[in-house]
C-alpha cells in the first residue's frame, strides 16, 4: 500500500501524545507526593529536633548533678548550685490548683451551653467562651497582677486565713503572707485560662451522645440532671478526662500569666499564700541573663523536664478523645 | 375521668412524693449551678475587657503610632518601633508557615488515610499545639540565636512560626476532609492528574477554610510572648533590620508592665488594649469568614 490509512495515523499520533501527557502527569503526581511528604516530615522533624536540642542544651547540667537535679531544691546562681524540685513543685501545684477550680466551671458551662440554653444563644455565647481562649496570656498576667491580686489580697486571702486557716490539717496551707501574688492567685488566674479550652472541648464531646438515648432518659421520666448526670457523662467519661487532660497540658506550659503572678521566688513553703516558681517562669526570668554555662544548661534541663510532662499529659489527652471521636463514628 | 383530670391528678400525686420532691430539688440546684459558671466564664471575659478599656484607652493617642518607646523615666513616648517591630515578625512567621502548613495539610489529607507517617505527624501536630510556647523559644535559641550568636527579628520569627505552622496544618487537613468525595471523583473521571484535584479542585474548594486557619494563625502568635524573650529579645529604638535584636508588642508590654515608671505601665496598657481588640477582631473576622462561606 501507497499510503496509510490517515485515521489510523491520526489514532496512532493521539495515542503517542496521550502517552506523553500521561508520562508527564505521572512525574507530576510523583513530585507532587515527594513535595508535599518534605513539608509533612519537616513538622516531624521539628519535634525531634526540639527533643535532641533541648537533650544536648541540658547535657552538661544533668552530667554534674546526676538524677538527683530533679529532688534538689538548691537553685543558687551564685555557687553556681542548681536542682529543679522547686520548680517542678510550683508547676504541679499552680496547674492543679488550676484544674481543681476550673474543671466544674467548665462543666458547669458546656453543661449549659449543650443542654440548657436556648438554640439562638448558643452561638454568641459559644463565640464568647472562645474569645476568652483567645485572649493573649500576657494579658491574663497584666490582669492578674495590677487587678486581681490587690483585691485578693485586701478579701479572698484575709477571708480563706479566717476560716479555712483554722482548720487542724489544711490550715497551714492558708496561712502566710497576705501579699495577693503567690502561688493560689498563679492557680486561679491558670483556671480563668484553661476554662476556655476546657469547656469547649466538653461541649464537643458532649454534643456527640446520641440524641435517642437522652429522649430514651426522657420518657422515662428523668430529669435533665439525671440525663446530664446518668447518660451523658458516662457516655463522654472518656472525652472528658481527655478535655480535662488538655487543659493540663496548657496550665503546665503556660508562662506569661504565671511569670506575672507566681512571685518569682526560689522558696518551697505549706502556704499557699507564699511566693513561688514554676519551670516555666524561672525560664522566662532568668534565661536572657544566665552567664555561666552551668546555669543555661540547668535551665535547659528545665525545659526538657518541662517538654516531657506536657508531652506526656498532651498525648494522653489525644489518645482519649481519639477513642472518643472513634465513638462519634460508631453511632 | 377525662385524660386532663387524670394527668393533673398524677402531677399532684407527684408533687407529693418525697423521692420526686428530692430529684426535683437536686435538678433545679445543678441547672442554677451551671448557669451560675456561665454567668461566670462571662464575668471574667467582660472584668478583663472592661480594665483592658478603662487602663488603656488613656494612653493610645496619635503618640502611640508615631514614637518610639521612651527612656527609663522619661515622659512621652509611644510604641512606634514595637508595633513595626511585631507586624514585620508577624508578618514573615505567616509568609513561613502558611505555605509549610498548607503542604503538610495537603499531604495528611491526600495521602495521609492510610500510612503510618501521617498518624504520627497528625499525633505530633496536635501535640504541637498546645505545647509550651517558651520550649519553642529555647529551641531556636539553642539552634539559631546560640550559633549566630545574636538575637534577632528573624529568630523570633522562626520561633512563632514553629506554633503557628501546626494550626495551618490542622485546620487545612480538618477542611480538606471535609470535601466530598464525588467532587474529587468527578475530576479524576476527567483524567485530571492528583495533583490538579489536590491543588485545583479539593483544596480551591476549602480556600475559606484555609484562610481561617491562617488568620486563627495569625491571631495566636500575634499575642505570643513567652518565644519572643529570648529570640527577639527587645530594641528600645526604632529598627526595621530583622537580623538584630527588634522590639515587639508582647515584650514591650511585659517589659514596661512590671517596671517601676508610671508612663512605662500606661503604655503597657495602652498596647495590651491594641493587642487584645487586634487579637480578637481576628478571631471574630475569621469566624465570620467560615460561617460565610459555609451557609452557600
Amino acid at each position: 500500500m501507497m499510503t496509510q490509512n490517515p485515521n489510523a495515523q491520526r489514532e496512532a499520533a493521539f495515542g503517542k501524545t496521550l502517552m506523553a501527557t500521561m508520562r508527564r502527569q505521572r512525574v507530576q503526581d510523583f513530585l507532587f507526593h515527594k513535595i508535599t511528604f518534605i513539608f509533612a516530615l519537616s513538622v516531624l522533624l521539628v519535634l525531634l529536633g526540639i527533643i535532641a536540642s533541648l537533650m544536648i542544651g541540658a547535657w552538661p547540667a544533668l552530667k554534674e548533678f546526676g538524677l538527683p537535679f530533679i529532688t534538689s531544691v538548691e537553685w543558687d546562681p551564685v555557687n553556681d548550685q542548681y536542682g529543679a524540685a522547686i520548680a517542678i513543685v510550683g508547676t504541679l501545684v499552680t496547674s492543679f490548683l488550676a484544674l481543681l477550680i476550673a474543671f466544674p466551671i467548665s462543666f458547669g458551662i458546656a453543661l449549659f451551653l449543650t443542654e440548657i440554653c436556648p438554640a439562638w444563644l448558643k452561638r454568641p455565647l459559644g463565640t464568647a467562651v472562645e474569645l476568652l481562649a483567645g485572649v493573649p496570656s500576657i494579658i491574663y498576667g497584666m490582669w492578674g497582677l495590677f487587678v486581681f491580686a490587690p483585691l485578693f489580697s485586701d478579701y479572698i486571702q484575709p477571708a480563706l486565713a479566717s476560716t479555712l486557716g483554722h482548720l487542724p490539717v489544711i490550715g497551714e496551707l492558708f496561712r502566710g503572707p497576705q501579699m495577693g501574688i503567690g502561688i493560689l492567685a498563679a492557680g486561679i488566674i491558670l483556671a480563668v485560662m484553661i476554662i476556655p479550652f476546657i469547656a469547649s472541648v466538653m461541649r464537643d464531646v458532649f454534643e456527640i451522645v446520641p440524641p435517642v438515648l437522652k429522649e430514651s432518659a426522657y420518657a422515662m421520666g428523668c430529669t435533665k440532671w439525671e440525663v446530664v448526670r446518668k447518660i451523658v457523662l458516662p457516655y463522654t467519661r472518656i472525652g472528658v478526662v481527655g478535655g480535662v487532660m488538655l487543659g493540663l497540658g496548657r496550665a503546665l506550659g503556660e508562662t506569661m500569666a504565671i511569670t506575672f503572678v507566681i512571685g518569682n521566688a526560689h522558696k518551697l513553703s505549706w502556704s499557699l499564700f507564699a511566693a513561688g516558681n514554676s519551670i516555666a517562669s524561672t525560664l522566662a526570668n532568668e534565661f536572657a541573663e544566665a552567664e555561666t554555662v552551668l546555669h543555661v544548661s540547668s535551665l535547659f534541663a528545665l525545659g526538657l523536664i518541662l517538654f516531657l510532662i506536657t508531652f506526656i499529659v498532651l498525648s494522653a489527652a489525644k489518645l482519649m478523645l481519639v477513642g472518643m471521636s472513634r465513638k462519634e463514628g460508631a453511632k | 375521668m377525662s385524660a386532663e383530670n387524670l394527668s393533673a391528678n398524677l402531677m399532684q400525686a407527684a408533687s407529693n412524693n418525697p423521692v420526686y420532691r428530692r430529684r426535683l430539688l437536686v435538678h433545679r440546684v445543678g441547672i442554677a449551678l451551671s448557669f451560675l459558671a456561665m454567668v461566670l466564664g462571662l464575668f471574667f471575659l467582660g472584668w478583663i475587657l472592661f480594665t483592658l478599656i478603662i487602663k488603656g484607652v488613656g494612653a493610645i493617642g496619635w503618640n502611640i503610632f508615631t514614637q518610639t518607646t521612651p527612656a527609663p523615666g522619661s515622659e512621652g513616648g509611644g510604641l512606634m518601633n514595637a508595633i513595626v517591630g511585631s507586624l514585620l515578625m508577624v508578618g514573615a512567621a505567616t509568609l513561613i508557615s502558611t505555605p509549610i502548613g498548607i503542604f503538610a495539610g495537603v499531604y495528611l489529607a491526600e495521602y495521609g488515610e492510610v500510612s503510618i507517617f501521617a498518624k504520627v505527624t497528625r499525633f505530633v501536630t496536635d501535640i504541637m499545639l498546645s505545647a509550651p510556647s517558651i520550649v519553642i523559644g529555647l529551641f531556636i535559641y539553642a539552634i539559631y540565636v546560640a550559633q549566630v550568636k545574636h538575637f534577632s527579628g528573624w529568630a523570633g520569627s522562626f520561633a512563632i512560626s514553629l506554633i503557628a505552622i501546626p494550626v495551618v496544618v490542622r485546620t487545612t487537613d480538618n477542611m480538606l476532609n471535609l470535601v466530598p468525595t464525588s467532587l474529587r471523583e468527578a475530576a479524576f473521571a476527567l483524567g485530571a492528574p492528583r495533583w490538579r484535584v489536590a491543588t485545583f479542585v479539593r483544596l480551591r474548594a476549602v480556600k475559606a477554610g484555609v484562610i481561617t486557619g491562617v488568620l486563627l494563625a495569625v491571631a495566636r502568635i500575634s499575642g505570643e510572648t513567652a518565644p519572643l524573650l529570648f529570640t527577639a529579645l527587645n530594641n528600645q529604638f526604632y529598627s526595621s533590620n530583622m537580623n538584630a535584636p527588634m522590639a515587639n508588642l508582647p515584650v514591650v508590654i511585659y517589659q514596661f508592665a512590671m517596671s517601676p515608671y508610671d508612663n512605662w505601665r500606661d503604655l503597657a496598657w495602652g498596647g495590651a488594649l491594641l493587642i487584645t481588640f487586634s487579637v480578637l477582631a481576628l478571631n471574630i473576622l475569621s469566624r465570620a469568614l467560615f460561617k460565610q462561606k459555609n451557609q452557600h
